[in-house]
C-alpha cells in the first residue's frame, strides 16, 4: 500500500479537525486493531480487520463524540487486476447528523473466505446493501436474515462486478419452474 | 387428529402481486403484498427489473465516457447525476473549476430539481385522481425542460458536464428566458397549491399515510425531501457546501409530520427555494464572454485546412474560426470561461483542435485509448444532493484512463428498502401515494 500515508503524527496533522478527530479516536480505542488510516483528498479512512469490525461499528454508532447515526453507502472494490492483496475490500460509508463528519471503513476480504459480519443489527439499510454486495462480488455477510441477490435472479451465474467476470459474457436463459 | 371446532369464519391471507410493470408503478418493481382483506398484513419489494450494470459499464469507458451514462440514473434530473460525477472526478483529480463554470452548474441543477419535484408531485396527484393538477405541473416541467434544451441541446439524456467544465456556455438572453418561464411555473405552483394543498380529498389520501419514525428513516438512511419531512435538516447543499452552495442564501424546508403529506409540503417548498438560488446565481455569476468580436478574421474551417495546406500558417491561431451551430456555446472565449485550464484533462477549444496542430495533438491525446484523463491512484466519496436526496459517487482510480470502479449511492435505494416500513399494516390503497411519495426512479435503483 504504497499510495496511502503511514500513521504518523504529522500526516493527520493537515487533515481537518472533525475529521482527524474520528481517526484519532478510532486509533486511541483500538491502538491494536485499526490496521492503517489515511486522509485522501478530505476523505478520512480507517482499515480494520475482519474479525474487529463488530466492535469498532458498535464505537462509531454510540460514541458520543463520533456518533455515525447513518451508513450512507456499503459497497466492495474487486482489486484484481491492481494485484493488491487480499483481493477484495468492502467499503462502508458512514455519515454522522450530529456531528457533521464523514468517515470510509473499509475491510479487507480474501479470496478464499469471502465473507464477512453482517451489521443489519447497527443499521438496517446494510440488509439491502449487504445483498447488492453479495449479488456482485460474492461476499457473504455472516449473521444477515436474508442474504438473496437483490439486483440479479437467483439463477444467475458467477458475480458480475467481480474483475474476472467478462464484460460480454451471456447467461443462459431461465425456464419457468413448473 | 381430533378438528377443533369452528368458532368464527376462518379467513386466508391472499398474496397479491403489485408490478413489475402496473399502471401506478413509476417504473418496473415489483411488491409481493399480503393482504388480510384491504389490510397488508407484510410486503417484499423486488427490483432490479431495470439493472443495466451501469457500474461494470462504467469500468470499461473512459472518465468523460461516463457520463452518457450518469444521464440515464435518475433520468429525470439527469443534470444533478453529471455534476456529482464530475464532481467525484475532479476531486481525484484535486482540479478546481472556473467560477462561472462552477454558477452554470448551480443553476442547472436547480433547475433539474425542479423539474423533478414538479414530475414527483404531479404524479403522485394524478394516482389520487387529480388529473388537473398532473398536466398543469407537467406544462410547467416542459417549460423547463425547453430550457435545458436551450443549453444542453436535448431534453433529458443531456451529457452535458465534462471532466474539467461543461460542454457550453449558456446561450445569449438566457437570464430574460428564465426569468419568463419561472413567471410561468410561480403561476402553475400557485394553481396547484390551491388546488392541493387545502384539498381535503388529497389530505386525506396523504395526510397520516406512510408514516416512518425518524429514527426508523434515519435507520434505513433516508436523505432529502424523505428525511426532512421527519424534521431532519439535513441536506447536502448546507452540510457540506459544494460548488458554490456557500455563496447563495436559502432555506432548508422542513416539516415534522414524518408522512405523506410533509413530504408533499416540503417538495413545494424546495421548488420555491431552487428557483431562488437560480435567480441569485445570474448577478453573482462573472459575465461570460457573451460578444465575441468576429473583426474580419471569421473564416470556414475547411478553407482554413486549405490555406494551412500551401504553408501560410503564421498567423492561424489568431484566426478566428466559424464553428458549426452545434458547438454553439464553446468557442475559444467561452471556452476558457466554462472549462478548467489544465491541458491534460480538458479537451482544447474546437478553434484549436480543427485550426492548429497545437490543439489537434492535445485533442488526440486525451481521446486515443490509453492516454486521456489519469487521475493519481486513489479514490473519494463525492455527495451531491439529488432532487431526491444523497447522491454519493465512490471512485477509485488505478491512475489508468478508465475508472477502476465506479459506484454509485442511488438515495431512492433507501427508501425502497425501507417502504415496507412505511406500507405494512395500512391499507392496500395507501400503497400507491406512498410509493408515490418516495418518487423511485427505476434508472438509479437499478443502476
Amino acid at each position: 500500500m504504497s499510495e496511502t500515508t503511514s500513521v504518523t503524527p504529522e500526516s493527520t496533522s493537515s487533515q481537518p479537525p472533525a475529521e482527524s478527530l474520528v481517526l484519532r479516536k478510532l486509533r486511541e480505542r483500538f491502538p491494536d486493531r485499526v490496521l492503517e488510516t489515511h486522509t485522501h483528498r478530505g476523505d478520512a479512512t480507517a482499515v480494520v480487520p475482519r474479525d474487529a469490525a463488530h466492535e469498532i461499528f458498535r464505537f462509531l454508532k454510540e460514541d458520543e463524540d463520533l456518533s455515525f447515526e447513518m451508513l450512507t453507502d456499503l459497497t466492495a472494490v474487486d482489486y484484481l487486476k491492481m494485484k493488491k492483496s487480499p483481493r477484495f475490500e468492502v467499503v462502508y460509508h458512514l455519515y454522522s447528523l450530529t456531528h457533521n463528519h464523514r468517515v470510509r471503513i473499509k475491510i479487507p476480504v480474501t479470496e478464499a473466505q469471502p465473507e464477512v459480519d453482517s451489521i443489519v443489527s447497527f443499521w438496517s439499510i446494510a440488509n439491502w446493501y449487504e445483498r447488492e454486495v453479495w449479488d456482485m462480488f460474492g461476499i457473504r455477510f455472516r449473521g444477515h436474515p436474508d442474504l438473496r441477490r437483490i439486483l440479479l435472479y437467483e439463477e444467475f451465474k458467477g458475480h458480475p462486478l467481480r474483475k474476472d467476470y467478462p464484460k460480454n459474457k451471456r447467461q443462459p436463459l431461465v425456464t419457468a419452474k413448473m | 387428529m381430533a378438528a377443533e371446532p369452528i368458532r368464527e369464519t376462518r379467513t386466508d391471507n391472499m398474496m397479491l402481486n403489485m408490478g413489475p410493470s402496473h399502471p401506478a408503478m413509476h417504473g418496473v418493481i415489483r411488491i409481493v403484498v399480503e393482504l388480510d382483506g384491504e389490510t397488508v398484513v407484510s410486503s417484499d419489494t423486488e427490483i432490479g427489473y431495470l439493472h443495466r450494470a451501469f457500474e461494470k459499464e462504467a469500468e470499461n469507458a473512459t472518465y468523460n465516457q461516463v457520463f452518457p451514462y450518469t444521464d440515464r440514473l435518475n433520468y429525470v434530473s439527469p443534470i444533478i447525476n453529471n455534476v456529482g460525477y464530475a464532481l467525484a472526478v475532479e476531486k481525484l483529480l484535486g482540479l478546481e473549476v472556473t467560477e462561472r463554470c462552477k454558477y452554470i452548474r448551480v443553476l442547472m441543477s436547480e433547475i433539474s430539481r425542479v423539474c423533478d419535484h414538479l414530475t414527483c408531485i404531479g404524479a403522485s396527484a394524478m394516482e389520487l385522481g387529480a388529473m388537473s393538477a398532473f398536466l398543469y405541473m407537467i406544462e410547467a416541467r416542459e417549460f423547463l425542460w425547453e430550457l435545458v434544451e436551450q443549453v444542453t441541446g436535448a431534453r433529458l439524456t443531456i451529457a452535458y458536464c465534462r471532466v474539467g467544465g461543461v460542454k457550453a456556455d449558456l446561450p445569449e438572453n438566457f437570464e430574460q428566458e428564465v426569468a419568463t418561464r419561472f413567471q410561468k411555473v410561480r403561476e402553475v405552483l400557485k394553481d396547484v397549491d390551491g388546488l392541493l394543498t387545502r384539498n381535503r380529498i388529497f389530505i386525506e389520501r396523504m395526510d397520516g399515510v406512510g408514516v416512518i419514525s425518524k429514527e426508523e428513516a434515519i435507520d434505513y438512511s433516508f436523505t432529502g425531501p424523505m428525511l426532512r419531512g421527519c424534521g431532519v435538516p439535513y441536506d447536502v447543499r448546507k452540510a457540506n457546501p459544494y460548488l458554490v452552495y456557500d455563496q447563495v442564501s436559502f432555506e432548508v424546508p422542513t416539516q415534522t409530520g414524518c408522512d405523506n403529506y410533509s413530504r408533499y409540503l416540503v417538495r413545494m417548498a424546495e421548488i420555491v427555494q431552487s428557483m431562488r438560488i437560480v435567480e441569485q446565481c445570474f448577478p453573482k455569476m462573472p459575465k461570460g464572454p457573451i460578444n465575441v468580436d468576429h473583426a474580419g478574421n471569421v473564416m470556414e474551417p475547411a478553407d482554413m485546412v486549405d490555406t494551412a495546406k500551401i504553408g501560410k500558417t503564421h498567423d492561424l491561431p489568431l484566426i478566428q474560426l466559424e464553428l458549426s451551430p452545434n458547438l454553439e456555446g464553446l468557442e475559444k472565449k467561452q471556452h476558457r470561461e466554462v472549462m478548467a485550464p489544465d491541458k491534460g484533462v480538458v479537451l482544447p477549444a474546437k478553434n484549436d483542435t480543427y485550426g492548429n496542430i497545437e490543439g489537434l495533438m492535445n485533442h488526440f491525446m486525451l481521446i486515443m485509448e490509453g492516454w486521456g484523463i489519469q487521475p493519481p491512484v486513489g479514490e473519494v466519496y463525492q455527495a451531491v444532493e439529488g432532487a431526491n436526496g444523497e447522491l454519493g459517487y465512490y471512485v477509485v482510480s488505478d491512475g489508468m484512463d478508465k475508472p477502476y470502479r465506479v459506484r454509485v449511492r442511488p438515495p431512492c435505494f433507501a427508501f425502497v428498502a425501507g417502504l415496507h416500513k412505511m406500507i405494512d399494516g395500512g391499507m392496500i390503497a395507501d400503497v400507491i401515494p406512498t410509493f408515490g411519495s418516495i418518487n423511485m426512479i427505476a434508472g438509479e435503483l437499478d443502476r
